[in-house]
C-alpha cells in the first residue's frame, strides 16, 4: 500500500469538507477498498472515514414507508431487520460473518461489482440513491461495470427501498470469491414486478424485461417458460462461459419466483 | 504520525500509526502479541479474526486508527491469567481440532463470536458460520467437533465429511 491521510469525520459536513481537496476517498467497511488499496489499485491522497459518523448508519422506515438505510450501515444489521425478508436473506449471504461486520451498502453501491448483491437489491427494488446532493433512481444510477452515476466526491448517505408485495433473491454462489456466479432479485410491486440481475452481464446489473412483462401476467415459475437471454454480452471466465451465465440467469429467476412464493 | 488508543485484552494499548497501518500489523509488531496469524493478507482466509467491540472482523481488512477507542480482543486474551485453556481451545485440543495450528488463533476466535450468539448452533450452522476460515489441514471435522464440544454438544452424530 502507498502511504495515505487517514482522516475520521464525526459529521456528514466533514466528511463533505474533507473530501473536497481532490485526491480524497471515501472508506466505508474497507472491505473491498483495502484489498485495493494492497494491490496498488488505487493511491488516494487520503481516505476520508464515514464509519464514525453516527447520521450515516441505522434502519427506518421513512414517511412513505419506505425502508431507509444509512449508507455506513454494516450488512449485519441490514440481515437482522424484519421490515424488508428478501433484502435481509441478501444481506446475511454476503460473504462471512467478519466481511458482513465491516462492510457496508454504501460501500457495495458506489462499487457496483458486476457480482455483488445489493445492486441487484437496489435496481430490483427501484430503489432511490440518496447523497449530500441530490436523490438518484436506481434505474439511472448503475452505469456500467464498477461504473455509477456518483460525480467526485459524492457520498450515498442513504438508501430507500420500497417494500414490496413479496420478493426473493436467488444467489448461485462462486464458493471462492462468495460473490454471486449470478444472482437474481425479483420484487412485485402494486405497479409491476422488477427482475434484477447481477453476475452476469459484461454491463454489470441489469434488469430483464421480458421477464419482467411475463410475471407481472402471471407471478409463477412456469411463467418464465420459453424465455432465454443470450449468451453474448455475458460474462465469460473460468468459471463459466456466456452461455452458461445467460442460461443460469432463467434457473436462479425460476428460483427467486419460487422462493417468492 | 498519530497515535491510536484502544484497549486490547482488557489493558490500554496505544502507539504512533501510520494511515495505512492494518490493525494486524499494530497488534504483531507494535503491541508483540503474534498469536493473530496473516494467512492470506487478501480478506479469504480468516487466520487474523479478531473481535472488535465483540465482533469478528479480520484485522488484516481494518487500518489500526478505525479501532481507535473500541475494545480489541485476541487469541492472547481467550486462556485465564494462570493459563488455563478457554474451554473452547480445550475442546479443540480434546477433538484433535488443529494439524499446523496456522488457522487456528481465526478458528477460535469465529468460534467464539458465533457461540456468544448462537450457544449452541448446529452443525450446518457451524460450517455456514465459518465459511470465512479456511484450513488446510484439518478437513474442518474435527473443529466442528470441538465447537459442537465447546458448547455443551454431543459429538457423536456428526456425520464424517
Ligand atoms: C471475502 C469477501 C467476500 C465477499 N463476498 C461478497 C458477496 O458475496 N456479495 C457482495 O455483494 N459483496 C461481497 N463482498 C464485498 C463486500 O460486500 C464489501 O463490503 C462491499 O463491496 C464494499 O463495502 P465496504 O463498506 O467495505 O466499502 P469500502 O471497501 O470501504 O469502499 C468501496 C468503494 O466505495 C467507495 N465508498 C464507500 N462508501 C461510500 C459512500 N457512502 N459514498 C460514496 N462512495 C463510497 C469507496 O471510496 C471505495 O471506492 C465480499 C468481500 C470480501 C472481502
Ligand atoms: S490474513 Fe486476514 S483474511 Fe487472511
Ligand atoms: S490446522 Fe493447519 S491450517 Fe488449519
Amino acid at each position: 500500500m502507498y502511504a495515505f491521510e487517514l482522516e475520521r469525520p464525526s459529521t456528514l459536513a466533514d466528511a463533505v469538507a474533507a473530501l473536497s481537496g481532490g485526491e480524497a476517498q471515501p472508506l466505508s467497511g474497507g472491505q473491498t477498498l483495502i484489498p485495493t488499496l494492497k494491490q496498488r489499485l488505487a493511491s488516494p491522497g487520503k481516505l476520508v472515514s464515514l464509519t464514525g459518523i453516527k447520521e450515516l448508519r441505522g434502519i427506518r422506515l421513512d414517511d412513505a414507508g419506505q425502508l431507509a438505510v444509512g449508507a455506513a450501515t454494516p450488512h449485519v444489521q441490514v440481515a437482522a431487520q424484519d421490515h424488508y425478508p428478501a433484502l435481509a436473506h441478501l444481506a446475511a449471504n454476503i460473504g462471512d460473518p467478519a466481511v458482513r461486520n465491516r462492510g457496508t451498502i454504501g460501500g457495495s453501491l458506489a462499487n457496483n461489482d458486476p457480482s455483488a448483491c445489493y445492486p441487484a437489491a437496489a435496481l430490483g427494488s427501484g430503489a432511490t440513491i440518496v447523497t449530500n446532493t441530490r436523490e438518484i433512481k436506481a434505474d439511472d444510477y448503475f452505469t456500467g461495470l464498477f461504473d455509477t452515476a456518483l460525480e467526485e466526491g459524492e457520498i450515498i448517505t442513504e438508501v430507500r427501498f420500497p417494500v414490496p408485495r413479496r420478493a426473493a433473491y436467488a444467489k448461485f454462489e462462486q464458493p471462492a470469491s462468495r460473490f454471486a456466479l449470478v444472482g437474481v432479485f425479483v420484487a412485485q410491486y402494486a405497479q409491476g414486478v422488477r427482475v434484477a440481475v447481477t453476475g452476469a452481464s459484461e454491463g454489470g446489473v441489469f434488469r430483464w424485461a421480458e421477464a419482467e412483462k411475463a410475471l407481472a401476467a402471471d407471478f409463477s415459475a412456469d411463467a418464465l417458460s420459453g424465455l432465454a437471454l443470450d449468451g453474448a454480452g455475458m460474462i465469460a471466465d473460468l468459471h463459466g462461459s456466456g452461455a452458461y451465465r445467460a442460461h443460469l440467469t432463467g434457473v436462479m429467476t425460476r428460483r427467486a419466483v419460487a422462493a417468492a412464493g | 504520525m498519530p497515535k491510536v488508543s484502544m484497549t486490547v485484552n482488557g489493558k490500554s494499548a496505544s502507539g504512533d500509526v501510520e494511515g495505512r497501518t492494518l490493525l494486524v500489523e499494530f497488534i504483531r509488531e507494535t503491541l508483540g502479541l503474534t498469536g493473530t496469524h496473516v494467512g492470506c493478507d487478501t480478506s479469504q482466509c480468516g487466520a487474523c479474526v479478531v473481535h472488535v467491540d465483540g465482533q469478528a472482523v479480520k484485522s488484516c481488512t481494518m487500518f489500526a486508527a478505525e479501532a481507535e477507542g473500541a475494545e480489541v480482543t485476541t487469541i492472547e486474551g481467550m486462556a485465564g491469567a494462570d493459563g488455563t485453556l478457554h474451554p473452547i481451545q480445550q475442546a479443540f485440543q480434546d477433538h484433535h481440532g488443529l494439524q499446523c495450528g496456522y488457522c487456528t488463533p481465526g478458528m477460535v476466535m469465529s468460534a467464539a463470536a458465533l457461540l456468544a450468539d448462537n450457544p449452541k448452533p448446529g452443525e450446518a450452522e457451524i460450517r455456514d458460520y465459518l465459511e470465512g476460515n479456511i484450513c488446510r489441514c484439518t478437513g474442518y471435522h474435527n473443529i466442528v467437533k470441538a465447537i459442537m464440544a465447546a458448547s455443551g454438544q454431543d459429538v457423536g452424530r456428526i456425520a464424517a465429511e
